[in-house]
């Protein structure tokens, strides 16, 4: 495992003077899994902020090679680019070691965009998913997805008189990757640096397809100052909303352990998107929502102690 | 050499797709498009090509991995039909905007609802303004000839575009036809090794594809560049069609002209049409009646010089349009060459003929009434209806 100093020495392939928002939790993640790669990097980006703030024309703030096409069809796209790559690797026209890595929004990852991910994973192809989570539409305007957290406020869950926000509770993205029994699968956090420094070294060595989603707080849509944002992702392994864990060849292992949760309304109480929650009369939403994230976090830690020998 | 086969028209394009023996390959499959990316998976399990082949799981993702490959510097060819060509329509743009020499049979067929799996053109139209050059093919010969040249002219440094190969459905790519082959190593000549503009995989000279144009961004200019690029390739096709025919004998060219030289009447038509068609030429010629045919063979670029000459000594024309476009003025074809010709000096009457949706049969009878239409046309000097219906039960 690379020291600070050390990583610090590496190449950055996303250099700074990109357009993303102070405190964006996206160049963090981004930054984070490809120092950990020891081979050059490919990068695919779907439609979403980390887009739209990296590569205005005629500027690109990728020193890799990088490929946009649309919203949806990322893992596609990547899984073309890896596929020539194995063409042109046979027939003996390239020759360099590469690694391929698309990016995706989680609307661009657990809603429009499943579709291609599961075909890509379920395909092979030697390439890394990473999905930055921040938990809404956040490029067109905070809009929910289906990653947004039950009771959050979003431009499209909006709180009125008669609904708290969003009414559902979200899809568990990572477990239905992890359910691809594709080779590595991790749920990982800006906050924890090491951790996830660990997670992409591994998942970018792995031989086949490999997740890796991650916990990236968008200060305009959740609502905290952007000073804050490293502290919010923290909150939300602290809490037990994110769980950090990981999925190898069918194993399932925490890898960094909460004993005692903080109780979630801590973590909620810092972002705008749950101010509601906190109005008197709303106790009652505050402890469903309590129990929503520990029933999430059990299934995890009961899925982890299932499967380890 | 050339050897003589029997082939259906799938199978004839997996046969040029086996010799062209791309990178690439990302494909679904959808009835009537199946058999070619069938006999191409056989030619993929018993080695003979040794294209990398991606088995997506939608249209969608077989053009968007087909974005990948090709930006990232491979050969990718594909293959669709009719809803799949409809799910592509997003990445089909972009697939064209970034000048990525990807080539695609359409095996036509309409468009859903009803869902209907036979022939007409509403897929292909509906890419009309994709950016994609859009070829069309009269039979088997014509679907494996193209395929072919389609590479030399996607990847020709003065166009850079995505090449739409289309064969009817049922009609071209089901029935058996008699066609010359030719042979592996002339294929492999013809095409040439892939010589990519752009390339993702050298870690040296990284690129960014696909960036984000920004409000005061330069789209309107790049669609103007897409649109030279377009108007552009009309004399490579040319070019290549001409070259193409002296290694096969097979010379072609944007449009056939068929007995129009001293027609007074003419249909203009897309694809398998124009062999029966031709065929109802010769017969009303027996009779004595001056008919022509001229098809198109290249939709986009629209030839627009090479129509409005061969039509300029005709004293009227009908457009047969295997497609629909409700509330417009006529169908696409039919638009396009009255359009064109409004510009030249005679004139001439034009009519449309709509036909064959939904693989309505269209037999030499049917043609033969649209011939008289035009023979009353010239004889009372006045064209009674524009928009006329061909095989429809009334
Ligand atoms: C097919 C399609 N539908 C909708 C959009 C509009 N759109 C662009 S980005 C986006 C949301 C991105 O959200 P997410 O993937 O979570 O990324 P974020 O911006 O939050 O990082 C939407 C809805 C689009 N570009 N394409
Ligand atoms: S809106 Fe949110 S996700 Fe988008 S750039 Fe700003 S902080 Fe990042
Ligand atoms: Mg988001």
């Amino acid at each position: 495992m690379a020291s600070l100093r050390e990583l610090s020495k590496k190449k950055d392939y996303l250099t700074g003077g990109h357009r993303l928002c102070a405190g964006c939790g996206h160049s963090i993640a981004v930054r984070q899994v490809l120092l950990a790669s020891e081979d050059p990097v490919v990068v695919g980006c779907a439609t979403g902020c980390l887009e739209v703030s990296t590569t205005i024309y005629p500027y690109t703030a990728w020193k890799c090679s990088y490929i946009h096409n649309a919203f949806e069809n990322v893992a596609a796209t990547i899984s073309g680019v890896e596929s020539a790559y194995q063409a042109l690797k046979r027939r003996g026209k390239v020759d360099k070691e590469l690694k391929f890595v698309a990016f995706g929004g989680d609307g661009g990852t657990y809603d429009i965009g499943l579709q291609s991910l599961s075909g890509a994973l379920e395909r092979g192809h030697n390439m890394l998913y990473v999905c930055c989570d921040n938990g809404a539409y956040m490029n067109t305007g905070i809009q929910r997805s289906s990653a947004t957290p039950k009771g959050a406020w979003t431009t499209t869950t909006p709180v009125g008189s008669v609904r708290p926000g969003k009414p559902r509770r979200r899809k568990d993205l990572t477990a239905i990757c992890a359910d691809h029994n594709i080779p590595y699968v991790a749920q990982a956090s800006i906050s924890h640096w090491k951790d996830l420094h660990a997670k992409a070294a591994k998942a970018l060595q792995t031989d086949g397809p490999a997740f890796l989603n991650i916990l990236s707080p968008c200060p305009r849509g959740w609502r905290h100052p952007s000073d804050q944002t490293v502290k919010m992702a923290k909150l939300g392994v602290q809490t037990g909303y994110w769980p950090l864990y990981e999925v190898e060849n069918g194993v399932w292992k925490v890898t960094v352990k909460v004993r005692q949760p903080k109780p979630v309304a801590e973590w909620f109480k810092l972002q705008g998107r749950f101010k509601h929650l906190f109005a008197p009369g709303n106790e009652a939403l505050l402890a469903d929502l309590q129990a929503d994230v520990d029933s999430q976090r059990e299934r995890i830690l009961a899925r982890c102690e299932s499967t380890q020998e | 050499m050339s050897k003589t086969v029997a082939l259906t028209g799938n199978l004839a394009c997996a046969h040029a797709m086996r010799q062209i023996n791309p990178d690439v390959v990302a494909a679904y499959p959808i009835t009537p498009q199946t058999t070619i990316v069938e006999e191409f998976s056989t030619f993929v399990a018993n080695g003979q090509v040794d294209t990398e082949y991606v088995t997506v799981e939608s249209e969608h993702s077989a053009m968007s991995a087909c974005v990948g490959a090709s930006a990232a510097g491979s050969r990718v060819i594909t293959a669709t039909s009719s809803q799949g060509l409809a799910l592509m329509w997003e990445i089909l743009y972009i697939a064209s905007a970034l000048r990525l020499p990807i080539v695609m049979h359409n095996v036509n067929r309409t468009l859903a609802g009803p869902i209907n799996i036979h022939c007409d053109h509403q897929d292909s139209m509906g890419a009309r303004d994709s950016g994609w050059i859009q070829i069309h093919c009269e039979n088997a010969q014509e679907a494996y000839d193209t395929t072919i040249q389609a590479i030399r002219i996607a990847e020709d440094n003065r166009v850079r575009l995505p090449v739409l190969v289309c064969l009817d459905g049922f009609i071209i790519s089901h029935a058996i036809d008699r066609l010359d082959m030719l042979d592996d190593p002339e294929v492999k000549k013809f095409v040439g090794e892939f010589e990519p503009a752009i390339s993702m995989l050298d870690p040296e000279e990284p690129i960014t594809v696909g960036p984000f144009d920004g409000l005061h961004g330069q789209f309107f200019e790049f669609r103007r560049a897409q649109e030279l690029a377009t108007l552009g390739s009309l004399p490579v096709i040319e070019e290549i069609g001409k070259e193409y025919g002296a290694v096969s004998g097979r010379p072609y060219g944007l449009i056939e002209e068929y007995k129009l030289d001293d027609a007074e009447i003419a249909i203009v038509v897309l694809g398998s049409t124009a062999g029966t068609t031709r065929v109802v030429v010769d017969s009303l010629r027996a009779d004595g009646v001056k008919a022509g045919l001229l098809k198109i063979r290249s939709f986009r670029p629209f030839p627009i010089k090479q129509i409005t000459d061969a039509l300029s000594g005709v004293k009227a024309v009908a457009v047969l349009d295997r497609s629909l476009s409700p509330g417009a003025i006529g169908a696409p074809v039919f638009q396009e060459v009255r359009s064109a010709l409004y510009d030249s000096e005679s004139r001439v009457p034009i009519i449309n003929f709509i036909y064959g949706l939904g693989g309505r049969d269209v037999s030499m009878g049917l043609i033969k009434e649209a011939y008289t239409v035009l023979s009353d046309i010239v004889k009372d000097g006045q064209v009674k209806q524009t928009i006329n219906y061909l095989g429809l039960r009334e």
